[in-house]
């Protein structure tokens, strides 16, 4: 068990929200760390679109997802916050009053005063093949993600997908594995070109196979697999002979350990105090997307709002002997010495 | 204004006026069609928009742009027939176009 990382206030997901989470909190002398389960910051914005434009943030006429996620990081330099990308916070205890200790699938432990949930549509998870009694097998011998190399080492493998991890496994693992055998439904691969490239060389000298089709079948007993049957484009059936199958289709939005955190919730959304943005749950605050209240609208710029009425709340939790004044960042010295620039 | 015509793999038919300029999955939302996801809101970065266009009508819709067809690759059960709604624009040359929805758009 690693060291306990105390701060004020943890912050569940780092997208636009939970960023500028960061810059309100901040403000108000609040330190935090943030969690997300992805291995970049950004969100939504940079996970879904991280190239397209928005229109409706106040003041910028037109920002890319990326550029948001940028632009958001630079804003709360000043605060230097810690990330703690690629996990996904499990389980909130209640220690104190209020005191929470939140422990990640990472295995972090965090003592915080404060929880702000900003965990948008939930978490990013792999998308699960609807492969028919594929449940089994899951975690055993069909895997959404790689912990540890060597468990791969000496056996069959049967990679699918046309991406980036599916290329970037296929590479990793084809030097330690048996065979691997990478599958995707069409010969032509959006992975980085130099992937696809080392990999159709690996084919060509016949250090691996690729195939085209898509998985119709698993044979197995115990969760343990056999072999899969790949149907081809014309239907037709072929059979791959595999110990562990790994299949790559991308990312999407569960709503995860939320559910988990005894929360007052309405259709998957948790519900919050408009004027505070807290939830059932002293000191537990929920902003952005995952939150719902009357009137709710599901904007970057609502959930901007709430992260500031949210700081102000959060800041009786952190501070409770200090009497809260509000300022403005045009002209208050104290905040600009916080942001660097008095 | 064209008709569009969504059957949902549980045989449910949404037989939809549909607004010109607008996106087939727009179209789905708009009109409750539940198997259509749209994770990511017509980015074309999700693929839980899937559908299989009527053989019927594969002509007038098209093939899918190169970055949608890369896209598929994150849906399942990808036919000859299956493009991304999001990337189907109506026009009037779609009027009484029918698509149908996949069992699963992953998740």
């Amino acid at each position: 068990m690693s060291e306990t990382i105390k701060t004020d206030v943890l912050i569940v997901g780092a997208g636009p929200v939970g960023l500028f989470a960061v810059f309100e909190l901040g403000l108000l002398d609040i330190k935090t760390e943030l969690v997300d389960i992805l291995d970049k910051v950004g969100g939504q914005c940079a996970e879904l679109y991280p190239e397209k434009p928005i229109y409706d943030i106040p003041g910028i006429p037109e920002i890319t997802g990326q550029g948001l996620a940028n632009a958001l990081m630079e804003q709360i330099k000043p605060f230097n916050p810690g990330f703690h990308l690629g996990e996904m916070v499990t389980t909130i205890e209640n220690v104190g009053d209020p005191l929470y200790r939140v422990t990640t699938s990472g295995g972090k432990t965090f003592e915080c005063k404060a929880i702000v949930i900003a965990a948008g549509g939930g978490s990013f998870q792999p998308k699960r093949p609807p492969i028919g009694g594929i449940e089994p097998y899951e975690e055993k011998s069909v895997f959404y993600a790689v912990r540890k190399m060597d468990a791969f080492r000496g056996k069959n493998l049967l990679i699918v997908g046309g991406g980036d991890s599916a290329l970037d496994w296929t590479l990793n693992l084809q030097p330690i594995a048996k065979r691997v055998t990478l599958l995707h439904r069409r010969d032509d691969f959006r992975g980085a070109p130099d992937s696809v490239n080392k990999m159709r060389a690996l084919v060509a000298s016949g250090a691996m196979d690729l195939k085209i089709g898509q998985v119709a079948e698993l044979e197995g007993h115990d969760g343990q697999l056999t072999s899969a049957s790949i149907k081809d484009k014309d239907g037709k059936l072929d059979k791959v002979a595999c110990d562990a199958m790994l299949p790559f289709f991308g990312l999407t939005m569960k709503l995860g350990p939320v559910s988990d955190w005894k929360l007052e919730m309405d259709d998957e959304l948790v519900k919050v105090d408009v004027s505070t943005f807290e939830t059932n749950r002293l000191g537990i605050f929920a902003i952005g997307d995952i939150n719902t209240y009357p009137g709710k609208l599901k904007l970057i710029l609502s959930g901007f709002h709430e992260a500031a009425l949210m700081a102000q709340k959060a800041h009786h939790y952190v501070h409770p002997a200090k009497r809260l004044v509000f300022q403005y960042t045009t002209s208050s010295t104290s905040l600009q010495k916080k942001l660097g620039v008095a | 204004m064209p008709k569009i015509t969504f059957i949902e793999h549980d045989g449910t038919v949404h037989e939809v006026e549909a607004e010109l300029g607008a996106s087939v999955m727009e179209t789905a939302l708009r009109n409750d069609v539940a198997s259509i996801v749209a994770e990511c809101g017509g980015g074309c970065t999700c693929a839980t928009c899937h559908v299989y266009v009527d053989e019927a009508w594969m002509a007038k819709v098209g093939q899918p742009s190169p970055s949608e067809d890369a896209e598929l690759d994150a849906a399942f059960d990808v036919r000859a027939n299956s493009r991304l709604s999001c990337q189907i624009k109506v026009t009037e040359e779609l009027d009484g176009l029918i698509v149908r929805t996949p069992s699963y758009q992953g998740r």
